[in-house]
């Protein structure tokens, strides 16, 4: 007891086992709010739980979802992109003109991922190569974006789109599976192996954590970041193609205020938004979280606008528990002593 | 106690919640609007639960999404779906985008028409006009000529020479205007939608035609510079000013008397007559070309071959009802 009287920390001999650490964590957390939220709509409307009114209650998230996993990379190494709704819009319209030209679905699908990848490039140059911060160029990039389909297309509207490619965003894999959330799944395993079982998501750790410091450990910072911007730029792309084909026309309005809902997502699911922390099972609660909300709220004709108070107030409140909690726990602790 | 006393109320509200539920039987019908919070619609709103008044059995969902998306719409359209309504009446924000969440709700046995801004005919059972061509055509004609007991010069102010609307209205105010006598047209400038543009072209009209006694402005934009034009010309009482207007815009020129009327849609006969044709279809009539639907006190409307009706005629406001519509939209 006399080590303790030279040093304030209380260094723990051991660390927590698995299970302790998985029931203090803020999956834990997301999951009992998800569970509640369930619980509490079966209860306040009849509707709710009929396999088919919740499959259509997933596309309310399944297209956001797909950009926020990328999203929660880049936040998770300190940086952010404000322009993946933008590049939903742009790379929309590309689809949109190519399939005035008479372009097929196979090349439909092509243009929309090419343009949101080169939208990504674009982003990564200027912020690796240049050094400028992410949230200024990502501002300035968003209102570029935009701007442009507002260009090409003013208050008229590409429909033209064939059958064939309706399937991404109306289409089913399997009884109510549509192929939106079976997609939204894969991506979910990918981007989890990607983060959490990979060199390369270990470099986007350290390089949230202390980009200096990871350089001179060796991991090429400028290069895991570009490649951070392309993935948001691709996700945005495949975001757009399943948004195009469910809604089969594209407006300069398309995906207004995405990236809003996509940053509110990644936060939700516990990425801190200084960067270094944060798990992919969290961005996956937090989306099937904001989905059920707004399901059930629609559900009880509730206003949109009474939602996004709602959602608001839901992210501060889940992020400023936990902080509670521990000055709770640390007063308590001083007090018993 | 104190649990036993909170337990009580719980099963109060809740039973109370049950009953609410039950007399909710009735026939849901959906208003859906292209964003909440915009006055016309809760115009809209107002004319659709005095429908709803009248018929006893109707129960309006008035709801929409915050921001004037086609996203917003569909997840408002999938939970209406889920929760069985039994008609949609949808002013949409893009004519394609809602069509495939709106042709699932008609497989699933709702009812789905449109109003005031349409969807493409494969997503709806009909669409509802607030007015029609023919109908505009003569009433900004008339608007003109009830002011000119003795007839006149009269000038008419467009948007721009392409404009498929106003080219369209021109052209049939131009079919019926040998019913009014003494009624001469004597030029149609263009204003191209622009506040300056319709200004000058004004300004152009009054000093080339002395004799004119009226000018129709068949744009709410140029119909507002017209107004105000007349007035700084100090031309207030000989020149009236009319055409179509928003009573917001329009409200002081027609306090000043640079305006006499002018007409718009009526929101709430909108809403009203929506809400009664929804209750029609519900009730089985069927809507197919020549078919002829129940509006209530607004009568009948009688469909066309894409399955489209015209409500009424435009409505007249003037120094009577301005002020009130002003408040709305």
């Amino acid at each position: 007891m006399v080590e303790t009287q030279h040093s304030p920390r209380i260094i723990p001999d051991r660390l927590e086992g698995r299970g302790a650490r998985a029931l203090k964590s803020w999956e834990s957390l997301l999951l009992v709010v998800a569970l509640a939220i369930f619980i509490t709509n079966s209860l306040a409307s009849p509707y709710f739980l009929d396999p088919w009114n919740l499959s259509d209650a997933t596309f309310n998230f399944t297209e956001k979802a797909m950009i926020a996993f990328a999203m929660a990379l880049v936040i998770i190494a300190g940086e952010i992109d404000l322009s993946v709704a933008a590049i939903v819009a742009l790379a929309s319209t590309a689809m949109g003109y190519a399939a005035t030209l008479g372009f097929d679905t196979p090349a439909l699908v092509v243009v929309g991922l090419a343009v949101g990848l080169a939208c990504g490039a674009i982003n990564g140059l200027l912020v690796t190569g240049m050094g400028l911060p992410s949230i200024v160029v990502t501002i300035g990039t968003m209102s570029l974006f935009r701007g442009l389909s507002f260009i090409i297309l003013g208050d008229k509207a590409f429909t033209g789109y064939p059958d064939s490619f309706a399937w991404f965003g109306q289409g089913y894999v399997w009884w109510v599976f549509s192929f939106e959330f079976v997609f939204f799944a894969a991506l979910a395993v990918v981007y989890g192996i990607l983060l959490h079982k990979t060199n390369f998501g270990r470099s986007v750790y350290a390089i949230g954590n202390n980009a200096t410091a990871a350089l001179f450990s060796g991991v090429r910072v400028a290069r895991v970041k570009f490649i951070l911007f392309l993935l948001t730029g691709l996700m945005a792309g495949v975001a757009s193609i399943c948004l195009t084909s469910r809604l089969g026309s594209t407006r300069p309005s398309i995906a207004l205020g995405w990236e809003l809902e996509i940053v509110t997502m990644v936060v939700l699911g516990g990425v801190s938004i200084l960067g270094g922390s944060g798990t992919i099972p969290g961005v996956v609660l937090a989306a099937l979280i904001m989905g059920m909300v707004t399901f059930g709220f629609g559900l009880l004709n509730v206003p949109g606008i009474v939602m996004s108070i709602f959602i608001g107030l839901l992210l501060i409140l889940v992020i400023a528990l936990p902080i509670v909690y521990r000055r709770v726990r640390r007063r308590l602790k001083e007090g018993a002593r | 106690m104190k649990i036993l006393k909170t337990l009580l109320a719980t099963v109060a509200i809740t039973s109370a919640l049950m009953a609410g539920v039950a007399n909710a039987a009735d026939k849901k019908i959906a208003i859906v609007v292209k964003a909440l919070g915009i006055g016309f619609f809760e115009a809209a709103n107002k004319g659709a639960q005095e429908a709803a008044k009248e018929l006893g059995d109707v129960e309006i969902i008035y709801t929409g999404p915050t921001t004037t998306t086609a996203e917003g719409q569909i997840e408002v359209i999938n939970s209406l779906i889920a929760q069985k309504v039994d008609a949609i009446a949808i002013s949409a924000n893009d004519k394609d985008a809602v069509v495939p969440a709106l042709k699932k709700a008609m497989d699933r046995g709702i009812k789905v028409i449109s109003w005031d801004s349409g969807v493409a005919p494969e997503g709806r059972m009909m669409h509802l006009n607030p007015s029609s061509n023919p109908l505009i055509g003569n009433m900004i004609i008339k608007l003109a000529a009830d002011n000119l007991p003795d007839g006149g010069d009269v000038a008419v102010l467009s948007a721009s020479a392409t404009a498929t609307n106003q080219n369209t209205w021109i052209a049939e105010m131009n079919k019926v205007l040998p019913n009014y006598k003494g009624i001469n047209v004597v030029a149609t400038v263009y204003g191209d939608d622009l506040a300056d543009k319709s200004y000058r072209e004004t300004q152009g009209l009054i000093q080339s035609y002395p004799n004119l006694k009226a000018i129709i402005a068949p744009t709410s934009v140029g119909i507002v510079a017209a107004a105000q034009a007349v007035t700084d010309a100090g031309k207030v009482g000989q020149i009236n000013v009319t055409g179509l207007g928003l009573p917001s815009e329009m409200a002081g020129h027609v306090k000043s008397g640079a305006s006499k009327s002018f007409a718009i849609w009526n929101p709430i006969d909108l809403g009203y007559s929506a809400t009664m044709i929804a209750n029609d279809l519900i009730g089985g009539a069927e809507a197919k070309p020549g078919a002829e639907l129940k509006m209530g006190r607004m009568g009948t409307v009688k469909l066309d071959d894409n399955n489209e009706g015209a409500m009424a005629d435009p409505f007249v406001y003037d120094a009577s009802n301005v002020e009130e519509f002003a408040k709305i939209f």
